[in-house]
């Protein structure tokens, strides 16, 4: 069994706590795992992706091949076009319909939304509405794991493990606020 | 054994704790920071041992060589370029017998996800003459740092350990061994092996030559430079070196034989090893991550008929990282096909300042003193305001290598450029801005220096400024401008008026003027609110 994701989003939507739960709850289910990050400089308001990779044998590169990921899962809709090419023709795509609009020449929302829908295998999530409904904006990337956890070879118990984990140390509400943003993204249709 | 989940980075940094380091220094610098950033943390769990941010890549080697001559073990680390700020300490340091074990990490950066260049450090060991260890994933990045300091101490040589981005900044699972205790305090035994006087150094670096050859035959024998032969198949073999073994890996289970296959991971590279290669094979490929360094030694240690492709032949690309799939076409296989994109413009979003960045104030008043002119110059320096370049600011004009703003903004104005500015950060110029700075003040230099000063080194995560950034004027006093013309401004778009005429004012008077515009990096703010207002 191998399973890549390419994570994508915009400096700052949290690609990489993402990356790190879904990571973190593989581990935990004894399969080998490479996460390889984004630092520096793009991390700064530009655009920053994640290569996650899953397997139980050996995985040598930290790169996902061109057409190897089984799912693209984008926290922006326009930043979930752009690694396209990495995505298998039979791959899930889920994405977040929430665009970041820090860009002059961003195209039409309208337009770019209905390009998505129109792909095989595409989700759109109204992220931020689902999060909000949760208790914050800012579990918006709570509500795209969720969703993403129908996809990922992993029991959903093990990410929730995981985000409590994660948000322990700012209490109990903060707690309850990314989990049930998890369970309306993963029941998102 | 105890397992934990560590980037490439944080590997290496476990290696050496366990390696028995008693101190760690290094400049914060991508993709390296997150070595001493990890050593900086334990060392305040744990109490010890030593991890200290330093002025400079230079300062952080010379403090590693004094725990080294005081017998102890450290490690010091830099990104690639921060290594030609430190060549001066790291090329001699070949030289010395090096005690306490002492290891170099250099992270270089192919492709250049947030450097200026693409320079390949594996040069630099070559040039002083010392091992260099090459991990291909976190597991050896650990073990190599180990060994790392085994090395330095058998052969009393600095050993460099190379990073690539990739590694350093991707997690894994690493199996974890046994620590060992630090090394006894004591000094170097041979006191003139440290005193670089001529008739020391001939002998010295006559004892590093006379030592290649045991570099050499480890290099032969070393389990980091495995080959595996196919005799059964010799149309072509394969070397590869760093994390190109690891795409090669990815690609095998595709090709319908398996080529004898010769990794590289030990320099001095192991000449035998690959001349039995040679005799395997009819033609030999190479694929290496960064410059074809090993490949244009190859072209003359084998016979002249021999085939040899790779980088300087043209068939793997020469520039930027390699990948699982720019390596395909030179093992004849077809490439993936992956989603088609539909028919929409893909806009580029680039980094750029932050909300709210007090750099952008700071341009804008910049911008507003310099809208008389008909022409100006603005030269700048490496940090986040490097962003400045990009539109909607385009404010500045230059970027080289850190520190470089103050003395070019010094050679523009003596070729007779008027007016001329530059721009640098706080944490740039306690690294290298000083220096210039009184270049220019020796000679009343007619140019004015900008310092922006966000109280943090801003692009490589918010590490603090080695000085605190109320000590900024006193040191542009120490060097001994006149006070008159050295202003402190707080950088907030509200005083843009107010700033751009201290700005215009100091422009127009002939001779150094240094303006320190202050405002705290919007980031790290916000991280001291979250902490409870701690400063």
């Amino acid at each position: 069994m191998k399973y890549d994701v390419i994570l994508s989003g915009v400096g700052g939507q949290g690609v990489l706590s993402v990356s790190a739960i879904i990571a973190s709850g593989a581990m935990a289910e004894g399969l080998n795992v490479k996460q390889s990050e984004v630092h520096g400089m793009s991390q700064r308001g530009g655009a920053v992706y994640t290569n996650l990779r899953l397997s139980d044998k050996t995985i040598y590169s930290d790169l996902i091949p061109v057409g190897g990921a089984s799912l693209i899962l984008s926290m922006e809709p326009l930043e979930c076009l752009r690694y396209l090419d990495y995505l298998n023709p039979e791959g899930q795509l889920l994405t977040s319909s929430n665009p970041e609009l820090n860009i002059d020449d961003y195209p039409d929302l309208g337009t770019l939304l209905g390009k998505i829908r129109s792909l095989r295998h595409a989700q759109v999530i109204d992220a931020r509405k689902l999060a909000l409904e949760a208790g914050s904006g800012r579990a918006a990337n709570m509500v795209l794991a969720g969703a993403a956890s129908k996809y990922l070879p992993l029991n959903a118990e093990t990410m929730e493990d995981y985000i409590r984990k994660i948000f322990q140390h700012k209490g109990d509400k903060i707690v309850e606020i990314n989990l049930k943003a998890f369970h309306l993204g993963r029941r998102s249709q | 054994m105890p397992e934990m989940v560590l980037l490439g980075d944080e590997a290496v940094a476990m290696g050496a704790l366990h390696a028995g380091i008693s101190a760690a220094y290094a400049y914060p610098g991508t993709p390296s920071t997150e070595i001493t950033e990890f050593l900086i943390q334990n060392s305040k769990k744990n109490n010890g041992p030593t991890a200290h941010w330093c002025a400079n890549e230079k300062t952080a080697y010379e403090a590693a060589l004094g725990v080294s001559f005081a017998g102890r073990r450290s490690i010091v680390s830099m990104k690639h370029v921060g290594l030609n700020v430190a060549a001066d300490p790291f090329m001699n340091s070949a030289i010395v017998s090096i005690h306490g074990g002492l290891v170099l990490v250099v992270a270089d950066d192919p492709g250049m996800h947030s450097s200026q260049n693409e320079q390949d450090s594996r040069y630099f060991a070559d040039f002083a003459r010392i091992v260099c260890l090459e991990p291909t994933n976190q597991q050896e990045a650990y073990e190599m740092t180990r060994e790392a300091f085994s090395i330095s101490e058998k052969f009393q040589i600095p050993v460099m350990i190379r990073l690539v981005t990739r590694l350093a900044h991707s997690r894994a699972v690493v199996q974890l061994s046994d620590a060992q205790p630090e090394n006894k305090l004591g000094k170097a035994p041979e006191p003139n092996s440290w005193i670089l006087l001529p008739s020391n150094a001939r002998n010295q670096w006559h004892g590093l030559l006379n030592t290649q050859k045991e570099m050499q035959d480890l290099s032969e024998k070393s389990p980091f430079n495995p080959l595996k032969l196919n005799p059964g198949f010799k149309e072509f073999g394969v070397i590869t070196t760093g994390l190109a073994k690891n795409y090669y890996l990815e690609n095998l289970p595709d090709l319908a034989e398996q080529p004898s296959h010769l990794h590289i991971s030990y320099y001095p590279f192991p000449a035998e090893k690959i001349r039995e290669l040679a005799t395997n094979v009819d033609k030999i490929l190479i694929l290496e991550e960064g410059y074809p360094f090993v490949e244009r030694f190859l072209r003359g240690i084998l016979p002249g008929g021999m085939e040899i492709i790779g980088k300087e032949s043209g068939d793997v690309p020469p520039e930027g990282e390699l990948n699982p799939d720019n390596i395909r076409p030179v093992l004849g296989l077809p490439s993936h096909r992956g989603s088609k994109q539909p028919d929409i413009q893909i806009s580029n979003r680039p980094p750029q300042l932050c909300a709210g960045c007090p750099h952008a104030d700071s341009f804008n008043a910049l911008k507003m003193a310099l809208a008389g002119y008909e022409k100006s110059m603005v030269t700048s320096d490496i940090g986040c305001y490097t962003l400045a370049a990009l539109p909607p600011y385009s404010a500045i004009e230059t970027t080289v290598n850190m520190g470089a703003s103050i003395g070019m903004a010094k050679g523009a104005s003596d070729a007779g450029y008027f007016p001329v500015v530059a721009v640098i950060g706080d944490s740039t110029f306690l690294h290298s801005g000083v220096n210039p700075l009184i270049d220019a003040v020796a000679y009343n230099t007619n140019m004015t220096l900008l310092i922006l000063d966000n109280e943090t080194t801003g692009m490589t995560g918010g590490q603090p400024t080695i000085l605190p950034s109320s000590r900024l004027e006193q040191v542009v006093l120490g060097i001994g401008i006149n006070p008159e013309h050295v202003h402190l401004i707080n950088a907030h778009r509200k005083f843009d008026e107010e700033n751009s005429k201290i700005l215009k004012t100091e422009i127009e008077y002939k001779g150094i003027s240094v303006i320190i515009a202050v405002r705290e990096c919007v980031e790290t703010a916000k991280r001291h609110k979250r902490k409870g207002g701690q400063a």
